[in-house]
């Protein structure tokens, strides 16, 4: 068996009395979807946020490339190349697509001035590739519509060279011909050989894009599986029963 | 806009609430000017209205800041206040008797300790605020009692006069560069707005990115240069009193030549608001800490989530704010010449007041420095013409404190139909 790209092992976080996430592992491997699925609270964000630097982990251990690595910042996620597009996208509303593209990893002058320009530059070429639609540069992102301002942050997350890719709902803002826009994206991404960690509520979705599905349920792992093994209604009553119906049989 | 005007400005890509303040400016003062017969726009009464403002002015770019990262400052009034009686008391009597009185050194010792002091006792408010997360509301209100009452401390009550012969010059009339160096000034200002105008073209094209037209790029250097020579020219239109050049020349033992005539040319206490207002807007507009300031107002998460340390940079910003209340004590006390315990009262509303009537949105992420300037003129002006014309003083805060609220509705106004939200 090769090394996963990323591996998650025996995760737990707490808050107060309640035990978000309960000594969870997943991993995945370069060129790889891994699905996360579960009902709201079943512990999908908080994990991700681990892996992204946003919370601290209270035990286990996190692997790239087999090595363990320490993640206690956002900064620290990107070091390792992990970028997140976050449910909420996490932009700044106020300010323009380049300004939140290079948010925190500004392009600066050789005076040490931050360098719009060539950020804008820059912002057009990945974008003219993410979403050639998209020409309003100058605007604060609030005034985009929910597809342009997803553009931005996947653009984000894209843009810095990821290795793995955590994508928080992903769609659930967005329109039939955008949705399929982000599907034809995580595919290219995943043909580079990144590895993806792809939270949905839409199974069906998950079944198409996912290499293999994790279900989680009040804070636990119910279960990984290979999507090819599974059936749809397998995985529903994962999530709902919180039961792997493989082990059971 | 459909009309010929309205296109004019879009091409220009001028601010438009910049007109708006501008064109309200305009029309109080044209007012004033009618309502005193006469007395409002003339270069005596500008020069005045200017060394007014400088303190406030001073002060409201560093509270752009502060508001646009959703915080507040109520101390700072109270802050100019004991940092002016500090630097009062290290000038009058630590300094000369360390030193020599009128010692050339006194005032730059003075105004490097009030600025550090300043920038001290902000980082703390700040530090506060940031890693404690106790509300700016209540810290900064704490403060506005607490630098009050060191002000009264210090001093026991009393004021402290006379300042430094040297210290004054930065903050009142006696202070003014004269005409051939306001003049040196305005083309060196003109000539880096040219500088500014065709490299940021050039870069655009570099780039492939939109220009505008090559006879707007014009226009805008015209009315730019076009401004800064104006501003220059009323300056260098206010003429020092006769009488008070014979006494200049009878201390020198010197007798005056028939005829003689000076102008005063820019105040150093606007020159001081000028930089401050140039480097302000280069570090929100240019340094990565002004870039984090906005991105922080806009989404404190999103801010966090990029890996800014926005603890940090509330303490920055309030260091910034402390810093700037320091230079802002300094005009103010060196315009009285005198350091007294009520220095800066109600200075906090004053400046809160400039940055919103500027458009700084209370909400956070939204702000600009220029716009806080020219809000802070505004306000002075309304204050000095209806003093001119002789409203009575609690009338004056009941039509400020009108005009205030008016503002900011027309404001909220202006962002819902210009989507700015």
């Amino acid at each position: 068996m090769t090394t996963p790209l990323l591996e998650m092992r025996n995760i737990s976080i707490h808050f107060g009395g309640i035990k978000a996430v309960d000594d969870v592992s997943i991993d995945v491997m370069p060129g790889e979807v891994v699905g996360l699925l579960g009902h709201n609270g079943a512990g999908k964000s908080t994990l991700i946020k681990i892996l992204s630097g946003a919370y601290k982990k209270d035990a286990g251990e996190i692997f790239v490339d087999g090595q363990k690595v320490e993640i206690n910042s956002p900064i620290d996620a990107r070091t390792h190349n992990i970028e997140t597009i976050y449910q909420t996208l996490a932009l700044s509303d106020n300010l323009d697509a380049a300004s939140n593209l290079f948010l925190g990893r500004e392009i600066t002058t050789k005076f040490g001035l931050v360098d719009d320009t060539a950020m804008e530059a820059e912002s057009r070429k990945i974008m003219a590739r993410l979403n050639p639609n998209f020409q309003r540069f100058s605007e604060p992102v609030r005034s985009l519509s929910g597809g342009q301002r997803q553009s931005v942050a996947i653009a984000r997350a894209v843009y810095f060279n990821a290795r793995i890719l955590i994508m928080d709902e992903p769609t659930a803002a967005l329109g039939v011909h955008e949705t399929a826009m982000v599907a034809d994206l995580i595919k290219e991404l995943k043909a580079q050989g990144l590895g993806i960690f792809l939270i949905s509520h839409d199974t069906r979705e998950m079944m198409d894009l996912c290499d293999r599905v994790s279900v989680m349920k009040n804070g636990q792992l119910i279960g990984t599986e290979r999507v090819e093994d599974v059936t749809e209604d397998d995985i529903l009553s994962m999530i709902i029963m919180g039961k792997n119906p493989k082990k059971a049989a | 806009m459909s009309n010929g005007l309205g296109k004019f400005i879009k091409t220009l890509q001028l601010d438009t609430r910049l007109l708006g303040m501008i064109g309200a400016f305009i029309v109080i003062s044209v007012a004033f000017h009618v309502a005193t017969g006469g007395t409002f726009l003339t270069p005596r009464n500008l020069f005045t209205l200017t060394l007014q403002t400088a303190s406030v002015a001073v002060m409201a770019a560093g509270m752009v800041f502060v508001i646009v990262t959703r915080n507040i400052d109520l101390s700072i009034g109270s802050l100019l206040g004991v940092v002016g009686m500090l630097m009062g008391v290290i000038q009058v009597k630590i300094l000369p008797e360390m030193l020599g009185f009128g010692h050339p050194a006194i005032w730059i010792i003075t105004l490097v300790v009030g600025i550090f002091l300043g920038a001290a006792i902000g980082a703390f408010q700040g530090w506060l605020i940031g890693y404690l997360v106790i509300p700016s509301f209540i810290v900064t209100l704490g403060g506005l009692l607490i630098w009050r009452g060191a002000a009264w401390w210090v001093s026991k009550g009393t004021t402290i006069s006379p300042l430094d012969p040297n210290f004054v010059m930065l903050g009142g009339a006696s202070g003014t560069i004269g005409v051939t160096a306001s003049w040196m000034l305005a083309m060196v200002g003109s000539a880096l707005t040219i500088w500014f105008l065709v490299s940021s073209r050039r870069k655009h094209i570099a780039h492939d990115f939109a220009v505008k037209p090559v006879w707007a790029e014009y226009a805008l250097g015209a009315i730019l240069v076009g401004a800064i020579c104006g501003i220059t020219a009323i300056m260098n239109a206010y003429m020092v009193p006769t009488r008070l050049l014979e006494r200049r020349f009878a201390a020198d033992g010197l007798e005056m030549p028939e005829g003689y005539t000076e102008a005063y040319g820019f105040p150093i206490s606007v020159l001081i608001v000028l930089a401050v207002a140039i480097a302000m807007t280069i570090i929100a507009k240019k340094t990565r800490f002004g870039r984090y300031v906005f991105a922080m107002g806009g989404n404190p998460d999103a801010a966090e989530l990029s890996g800014i340390n926005t603890r940090m940079l509330t303490v920055k910003v309030f260091a910034l704010m402390g810093a700037l209340t320091a230079i802002a004590a300094v005009i103010a006390s060196a315009r009285l010449g005198s350091a007294g315990s009520s220095l800066g009262e109600l200075d906090e509303l004053r400046v809160i007041a400039a940055a919103v009537i500027g458009g700084t949105a209370l909400a956070g992420g939204v702000g600009t420095i220029y716009g806080a300037i020219l809000g802070a003129l505004i306000m002075q002006a309304l204050v000095s013409g209806m003093g001119m014309v002789g409203v009575d003083s609690p009338l004056q805060n009941m039509i400020v404190g009108g005009v205030l609220i008016l503002a900011v509705w027309i404001d909220i106004i202006y962002r819902r139909k210009t989507g700015d939200a």
